[in-house]
């Protein structure tokens, strides 16, 4: 007992957090998946791919004249439209969905932590004024946003492919790839915002904050030195539930074909492409099922992740530790 | 008297959302008219901006796009000219309002239940399964489980119809899909809310005097654990309610989530405020009416 006395508040919650069962083991899982999808390319290499089964070694591009083969030993998961192996697509999806909540989520980060710290710091007239516009942002319908941001963005890439400059099709496709992380962290930091801005605003006439004061700190350190380390833990608990949220946006938007372009994919592209498939005469289950599985145990993890670093966290779960 | 206050408050907050709406759609690139059939002379594009005074400083259009929605008019669509606004949403409404409150019945009706039940047995096998069930239900999006349930209840089972709109036989599946969700969103609500209350010292009371447990848990606990889920039911509902796109399209229904999407993919101006306006109406009115239920279920709380 006396040794768990001695613990920092952090090193407490990680101890907690391991305790976790389902927390860990979809801690794990994620790991292995990131793991997996990060060697993925390498696996078809000349060197590795004659020692390894045929079906782990098919490129997510190269198409085949087998459209629409049943999962088989040959093709694990199956092959698409195309005739391409949809286990390659599939690990090659769930990178760029990875990618996508990983960044997209950043972004919202930087932006929702910034407005939260400045409104609650600040407090008062700045607080009220920059808490309205967040009020107002959260009564508008977020995918019209979204749609309009990228529309604009493709529009703007567009005109500069065509216009005498001349961008290469290589950068058109990163910018793309940028706008939507930007797009999707664009409407994604308002509770994050919010949560941020209740914390601070009851950390900031805390003694400590008035000591740097007086020393003559500046507000920006104060900010980032003194009172930000004290709201790491909700900002973190909060972030790895932005992620699957953001996966999922994605995937909308890739239903709606504007989220990954092809040749590229995402999870959620695999799926719409998919659900383009459905007919009356033929089922082809494996086109939705398989990626739409990848998706679904992707962002049960990292739901399981960030309850477990919520409990952790939570002071209310101190007792039990 | 406080719920005055907001109701007046309302005003302003939507006139500036229709106002950045308004700005938003107009600073963007692209027209209402790029994707005319080709080639559209510049004459006809000149005239058709004219028609919708399309040509008039951005103040004046708004002003009197603002002037309409006074008089009740929503202005004309840009996209299908032959119909307003007001027609397309009103054509619309009705199959995303039942579609929306029947999965809003489903998501309470369901979620409800299964949080209680889960909080009750805390720590019980019940609690495990119940609990994944309801995270796995929100980690499996719309877009997969709908096309799933397409093709093995509707296509390979014939239990229910592919899609289109009728029937109660026709709304059970886009229901499911729509509703399965927010479901798993509630139950959690519900659970935690249950366990937090569950130590709250007027329980305590209620079991003091010898209450039987049935009367403490549904009469005491529940009116204060279902709090969490109210407030969540305003949102949800303003969510539910104007439509989504991914059952409409899958299940080939005419609502209005459909329009949602293609309106500001479309550029059609008109359509986008008012459906923005729409949403913002209902998500403030429904926002309002909660807390006010609020009031009526706990009575500690209180607005000045």
């Amino acid at each position: 007992m006396s040794k768990l006395e001695n613990l920092s508040p952090n090193q407490r919650a990680w101890r907690r957090f391991r305790r976790n069962r389902p927390a860990a083991a979809a801690s794990i899982f994620l790991l292995l998946l990131v793991g997996i999808v990060l060697l993925w390319p390498a696996l078809g290499r000349p060197a590795l791919a004659p020692r390894l089964p045929e079906a782990v070694t098919y490129s997510p591009d190269a198409l085949s004249d087998a459209q629409f083969a049943p999962p088989s030993f040959q093709h694990w998961f199956g092959t698409d439209v195309h005739g391409r192996d949809l286990l390659s697509r599939v690990c090659y999806g769930a990178r760029i969905s990875l990618l996508v909540g990983l960044v997209g989520a950043a972004v919202s980060l930087v932006i929702g932590v910034l407005w939260g710290a400045i409104a609650g710091y600040c407090g008062g007239r700045w607080d009220g004024v920059m808490m309205r516009f967040v009020d107002v942002l959260y009564a508008m319908p977020s995918i019209i946003f979204v749609i309009v941001l990228i529309t604009a963005l493709n529009a703007v890439l567009g005109k500069m492919q065509e216009g005498a400059k001349g961008l290469s099709a290589e950068n058109v496709r990163l910018m793309q790839l940028a706008g939507l992380f930007a797009g999707l962290g664009a409407v994604s930091w308002l509770t994050m915002a919010r949560i941020v801005r209740g914390q601070v605003l009851s950390l900031r006439h805390r003694a400590f904050v008035e000591a740097s004061r007086v020393l003559g700190a500046t507000h920006a350190r104060i900010i980032l030195r003194h009172i930000l380390p004290n709201v790491y833990g909700v900002i973190i608990v909060y972030l790895t539930l932005t992620i699957p949220s953001i996966i999922l946006y994605e995937s909308f938007l890739s239903y709606l074909g504007l989220g990954i372009q092809p040749p590229q994919a995402s999870l959620g592209s695999l799926i719409a492409s998919g659900a383009e498939q459905i007919n009356s005469i033929r089922i082809y289950w494996w086109l939705i099922v398989y990626p739409g599985a990848a998706l679904a145990f992707t962002l049960l993890a990292l739901n399981f992740v960030g309850d477990g670093l919520r409990d952790a966290w939570d002071p209310r779960s101190e007792r039990k530790g | 008297m406080y719920f005055l206050k907001r109701i007046l408050f309302m005003a302003p907050l939507l006139l500036l959302i229709s106002f950045l709406a308004f700005i938003l759609v107009r600073v963007t690139p692209g027209g209402p008219f790029d994707r005319e059939r080709k080639p559209a002379s510049p004459e006809i594009e000149r005239n058709l901006r004219a028609k919708f005074h399309l040509d008039e400083p951005m103040a004046k259009q708004y002003w009197r796009y603002l002037n309409g929605v006074l008089h009740g008019d929503f202005g004309p669509s840009l996209k299908y000219r032959n119909h307003s606004v007001t027609d397309i949403i009103v054509q619309g409404l009705p199959i995303s309002l039942s579609l929306g409150g029947l999965a809003f019945c489903f998501a309470l009706g369901t979620g409800i239940p299964l949080g209680f039940l889960t909080a009750v047995h805390k720590g019980a096998w019940q609690d495990y399964l119940g609990s994944f069930v309801a995270l796995g239900v929100i980690c499996i999006p719309g877009l997969v489980i709908g096309p799933i349930f397409v093709m093995l209840f509707a296509i390979k089972m014939h239990w229910f119809p592919v899609a289109l709109w009728g029937s109660p036989w026709h709304a059970i599946l886009p229901v499911l899909t729509l509703g399965l969700y927010f479901s798993g969103r509630v139950a959690r609500l519900m659970h935690e809310g249950m366990l937090a209350i569950l130590h709250a010292e007027f329980i305590t009371t209620a079991r003091s005097k010898g209450l039987s447990e049935i009367a403490v848990l549904l009469k005491h606990a529940f009116r204060i654990a279902v709090l969490p889920v109210l407030s969540y039911s305003g949102p949800m509902l303003a969510d539910l309610l104007t439509g989504s796109f991914i059952v409409e399209n899958l299940f080939q229904l005419p609502g209005i989530g459909v329009f949602m999407v293609n309106s500001s993919l479309n550029r059609d101006y008109t359509m986008v405020v008012g459906l923005v306006l729409l949403y913002a109406i209902l998500l403030l009115a429904l926002n309002l009416a909660v807390d006010f239920l609020f009031t009526m279920l706990d009575p500690r709380v209180r607005y000045e």
